[in-house]
């Protein structure tokens, strides 16, 4: 396979942690209005990567994020996960993958109502164990402790701000030790100065934890600070050095 | 599959707090569905025990009667001869048990059967002066009978005894005679004999008829009146379990070659009544059971989609569709179990408001009712289970959501 620009190589020579060959994505499959959303994707990144996904409204930046995070099925291609093909998984075990491998933060700060900031960031063990220990506990307090929020440990998010509740699902994609955090435009939401925050905050985070992280962002200004930027285009990628749009400057 | 009670419990224990008014209101609902179903459950088995313990408290379980009397052609047909013939059936007279004696000892040790006793019966006149009545005469073995009929326990006035020449006899027909106790009264047969009696004791057997009809008598002086010397007309018995008395009637009457009656046989109408009351209650049963179910599965299905965003959440962070279909199942045991423990309760509050405020023309209880433990325990069983069936299609919605539509609303 050709090394694209999309696949640059890893700080080592590891597995990548994600693997995408040819993907393709058809929505309406089989119906007279099936649309080819992403047309033969190849996409690779490295552990500890910390790349930003970029690209106008309708390019298919959320059906690729979906797909990577195993919330939907592509249709064609190959996807390895840590070097291990995902398609013909069930569900039982994407879920399983995805709770091991996989941490989420969307726009709208998609935390638990009904949960505390500290059970929030405690749910994925939670899910994972059927019980949280002292040991969690205090993991779950030093995190939240991490994203400057150990005051707010007890508070509903209702209670908390755009970029305060950003911040504690941050520590909750953290929570578990994953891998690869993927990030559906985090900043958004939120006042360029919480977007600064977030955005520092999820920078820290790689460089301390090592954790890698897939940001899909509007924002030139965030995705300039980004390792590495892949820019889809129409379901394509744009070939490296040739970003069209605000990035071309 | 991922099994995690503590994050099924957790997460559904959370749910339900934070759909508060929705919450209480379908546990108040389950509540109300489970105090109705065992007030009326409690309060038809009290009335039901009532009514059998009234009716078979003057009667035996089972009665061996003689065998009947029948006018018989005296010659065979041949086939196909047809015979035109009037047959008069006789007047039947006393008709005694042969080997009574043998026929209670084989009824006293057949299975399930307590006590057994054997009694001269027939109708006689009572007279006292100008007065005089029809009464049903009963010559009985005081002690074997006791154990059948209590006469000790109807007693009002006097002693229980039938010593020669002494009587027990109904109030009623005391009064309608004119006598009191230690009075004495003839009782007179068909035919010639008459026999006086001094009465030791009067009986309020509960029933006004009994109560008019009623002379209690030792068996050999029932037998010299009813001219059946050393013969007895039926044989009683009890058994222990009073449902299972056809049955053991049934198998009596082919070993003994007997006619053995059943008390369900004699009072099929009471035994239909009852049987008509326990479907009416067993509708009443289903239908509000239907019902709470319904409401559970109705507040589950809302609360399934108002948390459509949630669902996704979790199942994203790792969540399997079957810790969420957990997660419904759970809350609908939940409001099953607590909805039927606070129904049972208020069941036990209704119940001891009827036994205390609602009183016969006596100032007594019109009847014993209690909730039993055994439907006090049943009952919330059977409503957590009916709680996770109910949470059954919601459940699986839940599970069958997609997640990365989910998150998307």
């Amino acid at each position: 396979m050709p090394e694209t620009a999309a696949s640059a190589p890893g700080p080592a020579a590891q597995t990548p942690l994600i693997e995408l060959r040819q993907v393709r994505k058809t929505y309406g499959l089989g119906t007279p209005v099936a649309t080819e959303v992403l047309h033969g994707i190849d996409l690779q990144v490295a552990q500890g990567e910390f790349v930003a996904l970029i690209g106008p409204s309708g390019s298919g930046k959320s059906t690729l994020l979906n797909i990577i995070g195993l919330l939907e099925p592509m249709t064609r291609g190959e996807y390895l996960l840590l070097g291990q093909p995902v398609e013909r998984l069930g569900d039982a075990e994407l879920t399983r993958r995805r709770g091991d491998t996989l941490g989420f933060v969307f726009q709208f700060h998609h935390l638990l109502p009904a949960f505390t900031a500290l059970e929030n960031v405690l749910m994925p063990e939670l899910i994972r164990k059927g019980r949280i220990d002292e040991a969690d506990r205090r993991r779950g307090m030093a995190l939240l402790a991490k994203v400057g929020l150990a005051a707010a440990a007890e508070k509903r998010p209702t209670q908390l701000s755009g970029g305060m509740q950003q911040r504690v699902a941050i520590a909750r994609a953290l929570s578990h030790g994953c891998p690869l955090v993927l990030a559906d435009e985090p900043t958004g939401n939120l006042d360029t100065r919480s977007a600064d925050e977030v955005f520092a905050l999820m920078r820290q985070m790689n460089r301390d934890e090592g954790t890698a992280f897939l940001i899909v962002t509007h924002d030139p200004r965030l995705a300039a600070r980004c390792d590495r930027i892949i820019e889809l285009v129409d379901g394509r990628i744009a070939p490296a050095g040739t970003l069209t749009g605000p990035m071309a400057a | 599959m991922r099994v995690s009670p503590g994050f099924a419990v957790t997460v559904a224990l959370r749910f339900l707090r934070e759909g508060r008014m929705q919450t209480l209101l379908i546990v108040v609902g389950v509540a109300a569905g489970v105090a109705v179903v065992s007030y009326i459950s409690a309060l038809i088995q009290g009335l039901q025990g009532n009514t059998i313990r009234r009716t078979l408290g003057t009667q035996a379980h089972l009665v061996v009667q003689p065998p009947e009397q029948r006018s018989l052609p005296s010659l065979p047909l041949a086939d196909g001869a047809i015979a035109l013939r009037e047959l008069q059936a006789r007047a039947q007279r006393p008709r005694t048990i042969d080997n009574w004696r043998a026929v209670e000892q084989a009824l006293a040790a057949a299975p399930g059967v307590r006590a057994v006793t054997a009694l001269a019966s027939g109708s006689m006149l009572a007279v006292r002066g100008e007065a005089s009545r029809s009464v049903t005469l009963a010559g009985i073995d005081l002690d074997s009978y006791e154990r059948i009929v209590s006469l000790r326990a109807t007693l009002v006035q006097g002693v229980a005894r039938v010593a020669p020449g002494e009587a027990l006899v109904g109030t009623t027909l005391a009064s309608d005679l004119g006598i009191a106790l230690g009075d004495r009264f003839v009782v007179r047969s068909g035919g010639e004999a008459a026999e006086t009696f001094r009465i030791a004791g009067l009986l309020d057997l509960g029933n006004r008829e009994l109560n008019r009809r009623s002379v209690f008598v030792g068996r050999g002086a029932a037998q010299s009146l009813l001219a059946i010397p050393g013969g007895v007309t039926q044989v009683w018995a009890t058994v222990d379990d009073p449902f299972a008395a056809q049955g053991i009637a049934e198998r009596a009457s082919r070993r003994l070659g007997l006619q053995v009656e059943s008390w369900m046989e004699t009072n099929a109408q009471l035994l239909s009544a009852l049987n008509a009351q326990g479907v009416s209650t067993s509708l009443i049963r289903s239908f509000t059971a239907l019902v709470v179910m319904l409401g559970i599965a109705s507040v589950l299905v809302v609360s399934v989609v108002h948390k459509r965003k949630e669902i996704g959440i979790l199942r994203a962070m790792g969540a399997t569709r079957a810790q969420m279909t957990q997660v419904f199942l759970v809350q609908g045991a939940l409001v099953g179990l607590v909805g039927s423990l606070l129904g049972v309760a208020l069941a036990a509050l209704l119940l001891w408001g009827f036994s205390t405020f609602v009183r016969g023309s006596d100032g007594l209880p019109l009847f014993v009712v209690t909730l039993g433990w055994d439907l006090a325990l049943k009952v919330p069983l059977v409503a957590t289970f009916a709680g996770i069936v109910a949470a059954v299609a919601p459940a699986r919605s839940a599970a069958r959501l997609d997640p990365a539509q989910a998150i998307r609303l």
